[in-house]
């Protein structure tokens, strides 16, 4: 993990997206704990109501989930939770933005599709 | 009610205004950054509250009782700073020993604890330490007195990188295992940017504002294009700087974001604490 806070995206946003993306990359396993809120904000200096601000972005969104008096644990089926939602986001995090620059380029919609075809060939796995 | 509640505080030094009607609320639990310029007024205001030095005008209240000349509220409040208050030739070891006579709350295991942390050698006097040591020592100090109003004026002076992560660390634990108000007076806007839930600016002796971070950095956004649209862009905005590159112009504003639809050649960013910090208080508006 590693969060800037300096940058674009707000704190809180940035510790809901990089806790997702360890739980979707399996650093933290399906009902296991997730490091506490003073951890996270010890660790990046970060105040710790933005830290559970951060966190509880994900149990609204069904990820993770709060065990009395012992902490924050990933819920069952939150790998398949996060999937589905990014597999909705990907149209507009992606393919738009790509797009939009493949146009300011004079890139043709057969040679983007090409282009595609590349990167598949490449190896993008 | 509860809180530092400072109301139209003046201080003059000579016919230097320091403090003008300075108001403001420092609330209980929350971590503040107070931020200004050298000069700006911050440490008068921090030495007022603290009572080491007394305001022409104006009054403080600790938790609703007035703070002047009230001992009392000497147990409420701590503040570290550049000034030493210390018998220098005493051993580091038996300070602790009388700061835990005058201070009930002073945790005489933790500031050990911490010193060995810093590697702080409490066998040695005051006046033989380092500069960074002696920081390092009123922050050991600071870090073990659980009092509800902690205020560090420019903390990590002298510090290393790896003894302010440390400092930062600690602060940030102990906050967690008691929360307290904990004020921070420094020029390192970076370090603690992400710490710090409210900002309170203080220029030329008067608080420009009170705000929480988060909310200061979404009402806050930077503008670049080409000069001439930059400049109809900002028309009717609140425009805090501009920097210029040739035909180049970037402008700092406060307020919604306002995009217009189909212009693609404005480019609009984040504008970030520090650099917000130094367009605020900028001599003149002027930029170099």
């Amino acid at each position: 993990m590693n969060i800037d806070t300096s940058g674009e995206i707000p704190i809180f946003i940035q510790i809901a997206e990089q806790l997702e993306d360890s739980i979707f990359t399996g650093v933290f396993q399906e009902e296991e704990k997730i490091p506490s809120t003073n951890e996270i904000s010890a660790l990046f200096n970060i105040n710790p109501h933005t830290v559970l601000k951060g966190m509880n972005m994900l149990v609204d969104q069904g990820i993770i989930y709060k065990k009395r008096g012992l902490g924050m644990y990933v819920r069952e089926g939150a790998v398949q939770k996060i999937r589905t939602k990014r597999q909705g986001e990907f149209l507009a995090k992606y393919v738009e933005p790509l797009v939009k620059e493949a146009n300011k380029l004079s890139i043709s919609k057969e040679d983007l599709f090409e282009l595609i075809e590349r990167g598949y060939d490449n190896g993008g796995n | 009610m509860a809180g530092i509640e400072i109301h139209g505080v003046t201080k003059r030094f000579g016919d230097v205004k320091a403090l003008d009607d300075v108001t403001v609320t420092f609330e209980p639990e929350k971590i503040y950054g107070f931020l200004g310029r050298n000069g700006a007024g911050k440490s008068t205001l921090i030495n007022i509250i603290a009572n080491r030095l007394f305001a022409d005008g104006g009054s403080i209240l600790i938790d609703g009782t007035p703070a002047a000349e009230n001992m009392g509220v000497h147990d409420k409040i701590f503040c570290m700073s550049e000034a030493d208050l210390y018998d220098d030739s005493m051993r580091i070891r038996d300070i602790f020993k009388w700061t835990g006579r005058f201070y009930d709350n002073f945790d005489i295991d933790k500031a050990l604890e911490i010193s060995k942390k810093f590697e702080l050698d409490t066998g040695k006097r005051f006046k033989t330490l380092s500069k960074g040591y002696q920081s390092i020592f009123k922050l050991t100090v600071a870090l073990s007195l659980n009092v509800p109003y902690l205020i560090f004026d420019e903390p990590v002076l002298g510090l290393d990188a790896n003894h302010r992560e440390m400092f930062y660390d600690i602060m940030l634990r102990e906050y967690a295992q008691s929360p307290r108000t904990i004020i921070i007076a420094t020029h390192l806007i970076e370090e603690v940017s992400g710490m710090i839930e409210d900002v309170v600016l203080i220029d030329s002796g008067k608080i420009l504002f009170c705000e929480e971070v988060e909310k200061l950095m979404e009402e806050s956004y930077c503008v670049a294009g080409l000069s001439s649209q930059v400049d109809d862009y900002c028309r009717g905005k609140e425009v805090v700087g501009t920097d210029q590159l040739g035909a180049l112009k970037q402008a700092y504003i406060i307020g919604e974001r306002e995009k217009i639809a189909g212009n693609d050649s404005l480019q609009f960013s984040q504008v970030n604490l520090q650099k917000l910090f130094i367009k605020l208080t900028e001599k003149g508006g002027e930029s170099i």
